[in-house]
């Protein structure tokens, strides 16, 4: 295989630290990725370069900002393949984006539509439609997982029907890894004349994204969590959906003409981009991306493939361990529990021994609780990691299990 | 059994050379302590803290704080024998007067269980100063 673990990891500083004498072995991406030096380099140079608003220009340093912002939004567009950079808008990261559908929504919802998402959900994806469901006396139908984490097709098509409004799921549960069947799902909610959203924050970094293939009208995600900044990230939105959709924050750059007394919004993408934006954030989010890119993204597919595959194998050899969450498509994340350990004693056990996880509900709750357990461990993988490292998990894990159970 | 003093636990935490014995004592510690019975573990005794359970019990009695904790995690449970260690049945001025930011301190658990982490530990420091405040 061509890929070059060793090298890549080169291009991420943080990889080489090490805690106390151990070194990093850092298994917590689905929380946030680590950072190449391409993403940092970008935010320095714009902060030492060009800082200037953007938008506004009556000089130099403002244009320069403005074609480097703007840029960033075209890579974002050619990224998803989104059909034009106006469905491309700036947000802080995926619960921002998924506000503003949900805010949206919630303008147009009466009593007796419905919303319909998964028991996957994280809260994000969750609180959202439940809160504009309640404000608009609407209904929010939750479909069921099987105990694998595996959705449960036939229970999601019995939610459908001509009173739902909008369907959301996630492309990848961030809990246990599942990996949903995304056109199919969109093409079952587009049946019923449904808006689809797809909650992409933790699909996007496994690559591959194509928003016109899916089908659906929405797609979300952030850019932390694809080896960019933390603070910025994007909603996608089908153009003619985006046109209307209600305004978000109402301010200065969405804005077409203003009086004292009235308003009226703009163009896509400004028109639910209100204020000065996150400029250094969307330049090092196409930083990013850019960076993506360029790298061979079916090696890196294959790498997460084989680094979980290996992981899943020592699980299951691992005596008292078991894994939550076994949907046969899985990418990037492990969780499990150890018999007679507390999954936040097992991360306290871990942490010691340099290698770093997401312990509790990975803000799950309602599915935790559907699982009947008070949270997991959680191991999640990114293309830097190594196998030597998931070797470190489980020697760590060894010694966690000595001390607690 | 009764909970060494807070002297006491210092000497010994400074005793041991490598992390896993401070774990061990800090588990063994927690296990010391009588926790409490499922059914005083109710929902609105938790204090919050994201990664465990963590219930208290407090009462305040003839100038007495005294109060019962229990967690669902092992070395959380150490933790808040440190706790209570330094404010179990103590007077509302000699709990405001402890200093328990130096205590974790010199316990050096900067460097091996962070208090700042979401283990509820602050939450419940919090609350049982509250508690002191009220009846000082």
């Amino acid at each position: 295989m061509s890929f070059d673990v060793a090298a890549l990891r080169a291009q991420f500083p943080i990889l080489s630290k090490t805690l106390g004498d151990k070194p990093l072995v850092y298994l917590d991406n689905a929380a946030t990725t680590q950072k190449p030096q391409a993403v940092i380099d970008a935010l320095m140079d714009f902060y030492t370069g060009t800082n200037a608003n953007v938008h506004r220009g009556a000089h130099h340093l403002s244009d320069e900002a403005t074609r480097r912002y703007e840029n960033a939004r075209d890579t974002v567009t050619k990224f998803i393949n989104a059909s034009s950079k106006d469905e491309v808008i700036w947000t802080s990261g995926t619960t921002e984006s998924i506000n503003i559908v949900a805010n949206g929504l919630a303008q147009q919802l009466n009593p007796g539509d419905e919303v319909v998402a998964t028991e996957l959900e994280h809260h994000a994806n969750l609180v959202t439609w439940q809160q504009a469901c309640l404000k608009a006396g609407a209904t929010l139908k939750i479909v069921p997982v099987f105990d694998s984490g595996e959705l449960d097709i036939d229970a999601f098509d019995k939610a459908l029907s001509a009173n739902t409004k909008l369907v959301a799921f996630p492309h990848v549960s961030n809990a246990l890894g599942t990996v949903n069947p995304i056109k199919l799902l969109t093409e079952k909610a587009k049946a019923v004349g449904a808006l689809v959203l797809v909650d992409g924050a933790q699909g996007i970094a496994h690559g591959g994204v194509d928003v016109q293939a899916i089908g659906c009208d929405f797609y979300v995600f952030s850019g932390h969590k694809l080896f960019g900044p933390t603070g910025i990230g994007a909603l996608w939105g089908r153009k003619s959906v985006l046109e209307t959709w209600p305004v978000w924050q109402v301010g200065g750059e969405m804005i077409k003409d203003v009086s004292y007394q009235e308003a009226t919004w703009g163009q896509l993408p400004n028109r639910l981009e209100a204020g000065t934006p996150n400029i250094a954030g969307a330049i090092g989010m196409g930083a990013a991306v850019e960076w993506f890119m360029a790298q061979d993204i079916p090696a890196l597919q294959a790498h997460e493939k084989a680094l979980l595959d290996y992981a899943t194998e020592k699980a299951n050899a691992f005596d008292g361990l078991t894994i939550i969450g076994t949907a046969p498509d899985k990418v990037g994340v492990l969780s499990f529990l150890l018999d007679g350990a507390h999954p936040a004693d097992v991360g306290f056990i871990l942490d010691k021994q340099g290698v770093a996880i997401r312990t509790g509900d990975s803000c799950a709750q309602p599915l935790m609780k559907r699982l009947g357990i008070p949270g997991t461990a959680r191991a999640s993988f990114s293309i830097y990691n190594t196998f030597e490292e998931v070797d470190s998990l489980f020697a760590a894990l060894k010694k966690a299990k000595m001390m607690l159970a | 059994m009764d909970l060494p003093s807070t002297e006491d636990i210092i000497d010994d935490l400074a005793f041991f050379d490598d992390w896993e014995q401070r774990y061990q004592y800090i588990i063994d510690l927690g296990k010391s302590i009588p926790g409490l019975s499922e059914a005083q573990r109710t929902d609105d005794r938790i204090v919050k803290g994201c990664q465990s359970n963590v219930w208290l019990i407090e009462s305040y009695d003839n100038n007495i704080i005294s109060f019962d904790v229990d967690s669902d995690a092992v070395i959380v449970q150490g933790l808040l024998a440190l706790v209570l260690a330094a404010f179990n049945k103590k007077t509302p001025k000699a709990i405001l007067d402890f200093d328990i930011d130096g205590y974790f301190q010199t316990l050096d658990l900067e460097n091996h269980i962070t208090p700042t982490r979401g283990n509820g530990l602050r939450a419940i420091v919090g609350k049982i100063q509250e508690l002191a405040r009220q009846h000082a």
